[in-house]
């Protein structure tokens, strides 16, 4: 192979990710701040804007995070969703790096759910955990989630690594449509949907304003994380490829000479793998 | 496709004790629990569909792991991936053999064991059905885990964490109908057809996810 042959090659193949990282370098300063001053907006609305409950009190502030960091860990997953398609069927090279950063983000969010709701719940329904179908239905999607994040860990390369969390990512959505419709199916301890029903919101504008605002400071602050942890991922697997070009060198025996040469070429299969 | 059935037949019964070793757990299991909960026999009464089939789900999981890591390491897999006939219904005839071997023993010690448990003959009928249903799809689902972990070298741990969640729907469908079919206000029938769908489920994305992971595994 000619050097020649190798530039272009490497150009077409790079031209993604790179052209990716360069707009993520340019978006992300605005993203953060913008993404500061939504959780402001949210929060003043929270405290001085939303009133207190008239039953539950200055408690039903709780919902303000619980709430949207709930919708947030389904959305999560649905990211994951989409990436392992575009992983499968397009096999575009960002989407499996997507579905990888979106998992611990995912986790962390529903986790964030669950432990707001048992702070919630204790004062309200007199326990931290009930067995009931939605609580039951997020735990089972964070076990999913702490599944798929040992499931990319174990397997060492990240192609083969996106495709069978890819293959477990589809085989787990099942769950986020019985999450969503769990309140609906079993009228359990937790109350049913109230702000995305076919009849619309169903509570009151001073409660719903804040919400939306705070959902979407959320939204706001998983795209920046997510954007992140993409860039992360990215920038991690050239250096194993990097590392494992320089190490292929060396064992071929071409030794100093080589091992100079390693990180230029090494940037090659960064995406050919 | 009938000489790899009878061939997988062969080497799951022969395995390290094959189809015995799976109903010995599931007995083990049975019998650690009335030392957990002591030897009420009301009590294990209620508790019997739930203890059974947690039994049963646990020893479906105890041989998974060898479904088609054998074949990965003496090089069969390759040509059953190589072969004239579609992956997917190879892994069903694999899945198949794997049932017949390890899961329909299960099902077969369940009247004997629901005894122990105090059951009432309903309520042995009834959890024997619901197993029967269920176990299948238990199988088909732990094919699709058993099919990602190929290529690792110790995949049981990890198996046995992907698949579990998977199994939930199924563990409390085939619970609830058998408790159904005692107590009276429950009803046995509706549970039953779903634990049926979710079994005729599996059986159609048990098959393609576990080829596609194993398509994945060899590239």
């Amino acid at each position: 192979m000619t050097d020649t042959q190798k530039k272009s090659f490497s150009i077409w193949d790079l031209a993604n990710p790179t052209r990716f990282l360069s707009i993520l370098d340019k978006i992300m300063t605005p993203l953060v701040i913008l993404t500061v001053v939504a959780f402001a907006a949210g929060l003043y609305l929270t405290f001085f804007y939303a009133p207190d409950d008239y039953q539950q009190g200055a408690t039903v502030k709780i919902m303000f995070i619980h709430v949207p960091a709930a919708w947030l860990a389904m959305f999560a997953y649905m990211v994951m969703t989409i990436g392992s398609l575009g992983t499968l069927i397009w096999k575009h090279p960002l989407a499996d790096v997507s579905a990888k950063a979106a998992g611990p983000l995912g986790a962390a969010f529903t986790f964030v759910s669950l432990v707001t709701g048992s702070l919630w719940g204790k004062p309200m329904w007199g326990t931290w955990w009930v067995w009931d179908a939605r609580l039951t239905s997020m735990l089972v999607l964070l076990i999913i989630y702490l599944g798929l994040m040992a499931l990319w860990r174990t397997i060492d390369d990240p192609i083969r690594a996106g495709k069978a969390a890819a293959i477990l990512t589809l085989v787990g959505f099942i769950n986020i449509p019985i999450i969503k419709f769990s309140v609906d199916w079993w009228s359990t301890l937790h109350q049913p949907a109230s702000v995305l029903t076919l009849d619309g919101p169903k509570i009151h504008a001073s409660i719903l304003i804040p919400l939306l605002v705070m959902a979407f400071a959320f939204t706001l602050l998983f795209t920046a994380l997510h954007f992140k942890a993409m860039k992360n991922e990215i920038l991690r697997r050239r250096i194993r490829t990097m590392q494992m070009q320089a190490a292929r060198s060396v064992a071929s025996g071409n030794g100093a000479v080589a091992a100079s040469r390693a990180t230029p070429s090494g940037q090659k299969p960064a995406t050919t793998h | 496709m009938g000489a790899l059935f009878i061939r997988e037949l062969r080497l799951s019964v022969r395995i390290g004790g094959g189809a015995l070793m799976g109903v010995l757990f599931f007995l083990i299991v049975v019998t650690v629990f009335p030392f957990a909960v002591g030897p009420d026999l009301n009590l294990l009464g209620r508790l019997g569909p739930a203890i059974l089939w947690i039994g049963a789900l646990l020893a479906t999981l105890l041989g998974l792991d060898r479904l088609f890591q054998a074949d990965q390491e003496d090089g069969s897999l390759d040509l059953l991936l190589l072969g004239d006939h579609p992956l997917e219904l190879m892994v069903l005839v694999k899945c198949a053999a794997q049932w017949i071997a390890t899961g329909l023993p299960l099902v077969l010690a369940t009247p004997l064991l629901s005894l122990f448990l105090n059951l009432e003959p309903v309520g042995i009928a009834a959890v024997t059905a619901t197993l029967l249903v269920g176990t299948p799809a238990l199988t088909l689902i732990g094919a699709i885990g058993a099919a990602l972990t190929v290529i690792l070298r110790r995949g049981g741990l990890l198996l046995s964490i992907l698949i579990l969640p998977l199994t939930i729907p199924i563990l409390i469908f085939g619970v609830s109908a058998s408790v159904g079919a005692v107590t009276d206000p429950a009803p046995f029938d509706t549970p039953f057809y779903i634990l049926c769908a979710l079994s005729l489920m599996s059986l159609v994305v048990g098959p393609i996810a576990a080829a596609a992971a194993l398509r994945g595994a060899q590239e």
